[in-house]
């Protein structure tokens, strides 16, 4: 057996592993809440809430109508989006003009809802998700066991997140969006409709987290409160890398992963807080935020 | 220095102080009646939350600053106070190497239950220091993920600690003799006690709003850049505001461990936050009385709804989303509104 600084390389990669998982939820979460930002200057406490309903609904199309795991890996996003999209047609929109913390209590409020729901339909407990007979077993890498269906989550995140950011940052569809944050009655006056543009882009936002609600789903039982605790530690994510930068966001969301699994490895105790003792230290040094613009 | 007076802010200024006045005359005379009507622990309840929500709301509605993570004082000054009142021995941990703590005891007897709450609202006072030292250094958003992003690091140092217990929390606290003297297991010493905490609390708000002070957290709240460039140095009032809130939140917490004789994970998790942003919301942001209304109301909801079990948390969930749309004024401020006074 390899040790590294005495500790067996299994577990030391094992760990690792873990935390690229995480961190692959950390990131599409926190890029997620950082295009909502952008566009709807809206903190989007429901974000936990909506990943959860994206586990959800990946559990209820298998259970009721058979649906396989790679077509509710398109279809949950979908379908969560488009409640997303409801939401901000019948809640959010009238409070652009208020101040942002409304938009904060109300999502806060849409989350206790949903939350709420969930519990009282389907129990506290969790209901499992069977990995995709496709993606079961794993590979011997020589120095650790690597499961298909991690290796899977890491990509599929990877992709996305990068995708997202080829979109916004290197397509036309992108530019447009980038100046409508920047000054939206301009582009208004080009003639692009941004209101409908700013419900797209909520409902690509809740998607996302739907999105990382499917992948956890076999990883992690399916339960009400899945999105409750992770939501806070991505909000300290944003805080960290700032939400001015799409490549930020996904930046951060990793490598926090990471941190967060060797952690566990050489300080257990400390795992539960690292995130958090680190928000503490980038506010102090940076307070910004690693990629953020000072407002 | 004197301004030019404007009558029209004088006349408003007084009639303000008049509303005021018949309103806490209204509210004392409840305070000393109820216990003859209804069960004095739920109204020790309502006392305990109204406070906190007093301090979260001159956070919010004085300064402005949307505290997501009060919590964090008001289930660690229970904590604290709890810990005093029954065990005493103070044991802090100090860094003696990686992953080694060494442990500086200070032996003290169980203190009486006026120490003890001194105890914990000391701790918390010194929590918002920290806290507030940290999230002030961003505006608006940032600031509630700052503070709710600290809570959720406190709550899970709650939940690994020794002294607090972990799941079973600190329970069978002796709620013992106030100044040695009043024994506070009678029922109505106990409730006078709370009330008379709750009193000096929320006349200490009260003056802080209407202090020079109060005013130049007001003006921060409409307008930092302007205030700044008035030459008041904001972070200084931000924090102080901060640690106001924190200490009185840290009170209020203290109090209610003594009064139940419990501490628990429930009261630094991350809902408790929520449920005194609720409280303020429904009462009236920036409004005196507000958080004592939003609190009866909530504290009274839950207690008529336990027997709906899950249901509560939705209901909760919906009047946070009612209250934004459609009545962002609160119960007190639609009341002030249409007498058109202040309350």
């Amino acid at each position: 057996m390899i040790e590294i600084f005495g500790i067996p390389s299994t577990a030391l990669f094992g760990q690792l592993l873990l935390g690229l998982i995480n961190g692959s939820f950390y990131a599409l979460l926190s890029l997620g809440l950082a295009v909502i930002f952008g566009m709807l200057n809206i903190i989007n406490f429901s974000h936990g809430a909506q990943y959860m309903m994206g586990a959800f609904a990946a559990f209820l199309l298998l259970q009721y109508l058979n649906v396989n795991y790679f077509i509710a890996l398109v279809l949950a996003p979908v379908i969560v989006g488009f409640t997303g999209i409801l939401v901000e047609r019948l809640f959010l929109q009238w409070l652009y003009k208020l101040d942002h913390l409304y938009g904060l209590l109300l999502t806060f409020g849409l989350a206790l809802i949903i939350e709420g729901v969930f519990r009282d339909l389907y129990g506290a407990s969790g209901l499992p998700y069977r990995v995709p007979d496709a993606l079961t077993g794993g590979q011997n890498l020589g120095f650790m066991f690597l499961p298909n269906y991690r290796a899977w989550v890491v990509g599929v995140s990877l992709v996305v997140c990068l995708a997202t950011w080829f979109v916004i940052e290197r397509t036309k569809l992108g530019s447009y969006l980038r100046a409508a944050t920047e000054n939206p009655t301009l582009v208004r006056a080009f003639g692009v409709n941004v209101p409908r543009m700013i419900t797209l882009t909520y409902g690509f936002g809740v998607g996302l987290a739907a999105l990382a609600g499917v992948l956890a789903a076999p990883i992690y039982n399916v339960s009400p409160q899945m999105g409750g605790d992770l939501i806070i530690v991505v909000f300290a994510v944003v805080v960290i890398g700032g939400m001015g930068s799409i490549m930020g966001a996904i930046v951060t969301g990793f490598g926090l992963g990471i941190v967060e699994g060797l952690t566990k490895v050489f300080y257990p105790e400390a795992s539960n807080t690292v995130i958090f003792v680190i928000m503490a230290i980038v506010l102090l040094i940076r307070p910004a935020g690693l990629f953020g613009r000072r407002a | 220095m004197e301004r030019v007076a404007d009558p029209l802010a004088i006349t408003a200024r007084r009639n303000g102080a008049r509303s005021e006045t018949i309103a806490f005359l209204l509210m004392l005379a409840v305070i000393v009646v109820a216990p003859f009507f209804i069960y004095p622990v739920f109204l020790m309840k309502v006392l305990c939350f109204a406070l906190f929500a007093c301090a979260f709301n001159l956070l919010i509605g004085y300064g402005g600053l949307l505290s997501f993570g009060h919590a964090l004082f008001f289930g660690w000054a229970s904590y604290v106070a709890a810990h005093m009142a029954k065990i005493g021995v103070i044991s802090l941990p100090y860094p003696a190497g990686w992953r080694m703590w060494g442990w500086l005891v200070i032996p003290l007897p169980p203190l009486s239950p006026e120490l003890a709450i001194l105890f914990g609202t000391a701790a918390a006072a010194l929590l918002g220091l920290l806290a507030g030292w940290l999230a002030i250094r961003r505006q608006g958003i940032y600031f509630a993920m700052i503070t709710l992003a600290l809570a959720q690091m406190m709550f899970f140092f709650a939940l690994q600690a020794k002294f607090t217990g972990g799941e079973d929390g600190i329970q069978a606290i002796p709620r013992g003799r106030l100044l040695g003297l009043v024994d506070l297991n009678d029922q109505i010493a106990m409730y006078g006690f709370v009330a008379a905490v709750f009193l000096a609390g929320f006349l200490l708000v009260y003056r802080v709003i209407h202090s020079p002070f109060g005013e130049v957290l007001k003006a921060i709240r409409e307008n930092e850049a302007r205030a700044i460039s008035l030459g008041y140095k904001t972070e200084h009032y931000k924090l102080l505001a901060f640690v106001l809130s924190a200490a009185l939140a840290g009170l209020a917490g203290a109090t209610k461990a003594i009064v139940f004789q419990l501490a628990s994970l429930t009261d630094v998790h991350w809902t408790m936050s929520g449920e005194v942003v609720l409280m303020t919301l429904v009462g009236g942001l920036g409004t005196v009385f507000g958080p004592v209304a939003g609190a009866v109301v909530i504290i009274g909801m839950q207690n008529y709804l336990a027997s709906v079990g899950e249901w509560v948390t939705v209901i909760q969930g919906v009047i946070f989303v009612v209250c934004v749309l459609l009545f962002r004024r609160g119960i007190v401020g639609e009341i002030a509104h249409l007498l058109r006074i202040r309350l």
